[in-house]
């Protein structure tokens, strides 16, 4: 089937060029970042992690959102969402080869990565997050590819995929479950203590991740032949709906918890956030905009009259994504790192080299998406096609 | 005592065994077998030892006596002598910053202690001299994921710079800030004549922090900052009751940094 | 059914750039072979005569000698090396092996590059440089 990506118009070339230049180019100051350290970043001493960690949690969201396509159809037998599983599961792959390609940029010394296998510790979160995350990789691609193959062919999926297929909807939580606890387990870190996180990164994993295939359907409904469909994209809507309500309300509960209690570690860092902490104030608009973004997406969506009207769910969407982008990829780690254990304030802003390669990572991850959801399309448009 | 002792004996043996086993020589038990046995010629014997003079511990810890120190100037001493001995660079970008041991005001050193009725000169500008606590439960060693730093028999907490792939889980989960992370390369930014060419610099990409003077302690001295104090720092084994830190526990009242999080320090304060 | 070879000049023509990138190496580097290295002793090392183990053992596996040695230092806390004939040594690649040859660029330079290889121990221990000027 991969021979389907590479028939495509010149419309199809000029986005994959593009993708590659910016992929390009993104390699060239990853380049630089080897030869010259991690110091190319913002990142300080205080701020250890940054925006490639804050795109890494982000990110495994999105994979894991694909489960809201996958458990409908196969646990609940959803008909409807037979025609789209397949986008969910190649957004998932996407989406973790990003994770992946995050995780090498941040390293210090990528060229050891191997000692994560060699030494293998079971203690160590990091540990178990690349286990689950690979795991969920190879568990998409295994499903996704046989399903399509099928498909293509007119018969059913085989027997033996049942198993990975039913595997990959706990393991999809699994992957979140997992990143999140590499954050709510430290000691000392007061904004992630916090038992409600990986439910809270669950909740804004099935808003974005849904919320990006809708917008995807809706660009697949346009620049090809074949139609994702009405109801899917109004069911999906509805699960983001919940999802993304269920987020906010997480977010109510730890400012609760924090704000009520006033215990300092737990108060500082949303203080910090929301109001600036000792004259720092560099997140502050972010923040209010990533609330502002998802508050009023639930004012859109939890009205059916609107929410029907397709471009005010796109409009909604866009506000999911990028609220939930804000909230988790910009506040979550910054937040956790500000102020440091020793009650310092030191800010973290990213550098352009940093952005650059940022970008680079995710214009890696649109090809993948690319050619992938170029390569399933094919196949409806083929299977269409003999049936028409 | 004893039978910790038996259980370092056993470990040499086993390393000796081990270590040279896997670099081609045969091993101690060859050498069993032949006098054993009679017969077969007799095997030479590789050994990897400990140091005879090194000086052994099962708890190493340290106490401080803030009494003593009450100027920046009276922590200049250690502060130098563990960043000399030690090729600790100094960085231009404070971001990069690199350091073992430094000071930190009171309510830094021990947020969560602040009180601001006791926040008269002598105490809120006081400085306290801060390093790797090398706690008994460290959470940068359950955090790493290559087992690069790792706790040893003796309590100290350790990085393998070899080992180290950088991803910084560590010190994300350290309550104390007490790790650095190398952005970049060091070795410009120690003098050429400040370099203890004994000791190796770092690489980039790797996190590093206090050692306790591991690599003191194997030749029977003690850790730097310790020899240099005057005094004010003493370094000794917990689990010896005869020893002057347990002496000076025992004496005194001491605090340490955010017990409440269970991470059990083994730097005491007096205060 | 008729067999038939798609874009039969794009497939060959790809066929023999490949079959001649892949054999690159092998014509470019014909008869163009490097002397074998002959590493230089200091007097120090001279003196000496041999070093902790034999020059034959050390020569295929010091690499390995010291990747026990790294492990056993830094991990066990276990310093000190008993050769054969029980000599000791301080198991330490700047104390003990550069102190003889400290003369990095004549002795450990010319069989690592000869070699192709590029060990990072230098990154961190800091070479003797007694002889350099």
């Amino acid at each position: 089937m991969l021979e389907l990506a590479l028939k495509g118009t010149k419309r199809y070339y000029g986005w994959v060029t593009g993708l590659l230049l910016v992929a390009g180019i993104g390699v060239v100051f990853w380049l630089w970042q080897l030869q010259f350290g991690l110091g190319i970043t913002g990142m300080s001493r205080s701020v250890s992690w940054g925006f490639y960690i804050a795109q890494f949690t982000f990110l495994v969201g999105v994979a894991a959102g694909g489960l809201m396509v996958v458990l409908p159809y196969y646990l609940h037998n959803y008909k409807a969402f037979g025609r789209i599983t397949i986008l969910g599961e190649f957004l998932a792959i996407s989406a973790l080869v990003m994770c992946l390609l995050f995780i090498m940029v941040d390293l210090g010394q990528p060229n050891r990565m191997l000692n994560v296998l060699f030494y293998p510790t079971p203690h160590s979160m990091l540990f178990w997050d690349m286990i689950v995350l690979n795991g969920y990789l190879f568990l998409n691609i295994i499903v996704g590819w046989n399903v399509l193959e099928a498909e293509r062919n007119n018969v059913p999926p085989p027997k033996w995929l049942k198993p990975f297929i039913y595997l990959s909807i706990p393991w999809a939580v699994g992957i979140h479950t997992v990143t999140a606890y590499l954050y709510c387990g430290l000691p000392g870190r007061g904004f992630w203590m916090t038992a409600i996180l990986a439910p809270r990164f669950l909740a804004s994993a099935f808003a974005a991740g849904p919320a990006f295939l809708v917008l995807l359907c809706m660009l697949i409904r346009k620049v090809t032949r074949f139609d994702p469909g009405k109801e899917q994209i109004q069911t999906l809507g509805k699960i983001i709906t919940y999802a993304i309500i269920i987020n906010v309300f997480f977010f109510l509960c730890e400012v609760f918890v924090a704000m009520y209690s006033q215990i300092p570690e737990h108060m500082d860092h949303l203080t910090y956030l929301f109001a600036g902490l000792h004259g720092h104030d560099t997140l502050v608009p972010f923040m209010w905009a990533a609330q502002l973004l998802m508050v009023t997406a639930i004012l859109l969506l939890i009205n059916p009259n609107a929410r029907k009207n397709e471009p005010v769910l796109a409009v909604a969407c866009v506000m999911v994504f990028i609220g939930t982008w804000l909230d988790k990829g910009l506040g979550m780690i910054s937040g956790g790192f500000v102020p440091d254990p020793l009650h310092h304030v030191i800010e973290y802003t990213p550098t352009i080299p940093e952005l650059i390669i940022t970008a680079g990572v995710w214009a890696v991850g649109f090809l993948v998406l690319t050619a992938l959801f170029k390569i399933a399309i094919g196949v409806k448009e083929e299977v269409m096609g003999e049936m028409g | 005592m004893e039978s910790s002792s038996r259980r370092r004996f056993l470990k040499v043996a086993g390393i000796s065994a081990l270590g040279a086993g896997s670099i081609g020589a045969k091993p101690v038990l060859n050498a069993f077998a032949a006098t054993g046995g009679g017969h077969g010629e007799e095997k030479p014997v590789i050994k990897m030892v400990p140091n005879k003079d090194s000086l052994m511990g099962t708890r190493w810890a340290m106490v401080i006596d803030t009494r003593k120190l009450t100027s920046a100037g009276d922590l200049e001493p250690m502060i130098e002598a563990c960043h000399k001995v030690h090729n600790v660079p100094e960085m231009e970008n404070k971001n990069h910053e690199i350091k073992w041991i430094w000071e930190e005001e009171f309510k830094h050193a021990f947020p969560g202690k602040i009180n601001r009725y006791i926040e008269d000169e002598a105490v809120s500008h006081k400085p306290f001299l801060v390093l790797c606590n090398h706690c008994e439960n460290p959470p940068c060693v359950q955090a790493c994921p290559t087992k690069a730093t790792f706790q040893r028999e003796d309590g100290i907490v350790m990085m393998d710079f070899h080992r180290c792939i950088g991803c910084r889980f560590c010190m994300a989960a350290c309550p104390f800030g007490a790790r650095s992370f190398n952005f970049r390369d060091p070795r410009p930014f120690i003098e050429e004549a400040e370099l203890n060419k004994k000791f190796p610099t770092r690489c980039k990409g790797v996190v590093e922090k206090c050692n306790f003077c591991a690599e003191r302690l194997a030749v029977g001295q003690m850790p730097a900052c310790v020899e240099a104090s005057k005094g004010a720092m003493t370094f000794g084994d917990l689990d010896d009751p005869e020893s002057e830190v347990r002496k000076l526990i025992r004496e005194n009242f001491t605090i340490r940094r955010k017990q409440n999080l269970g991470t059990m320090p083994s730097v005491y304060y007096i205060v | 059914m008729q067999k038939k070879l798609y874009n039969k000049n794009v497939v060959i023509a790809g066929l023999i750039i490949l079959a001649v990138l892949a054999t690159f190496p092998f014509w470019y580097n014909h008869g163009k072979a490097a002397p074998a290295p002959k590493p230089e002793l200091t007097e120090k090392a001279k003196a000496a005569k041999e070093c902790i183990r034999s020059t034959a053992y050390m020569k295929t596996e010091h690499m390995q000698l010291l990747d026990a040695w790294r492990d056993t230092v830094v991990r066990d806390g276990i310093r000190t090396y008993v050769n054969e004939v029980g000599k000791e040594f301080d198991m330490s690649l700047s104390n003990t092996c550069l102190d003889c040859h400290s003369n990095k660029e004549k002795f450990c330079d010319v069989c690592h590059d000869y070699a192709s290889v590029d060990p990072y121990c230098w990154d961190c221990h800091i070479e003797n440089p007694k002889e350099n000027e």
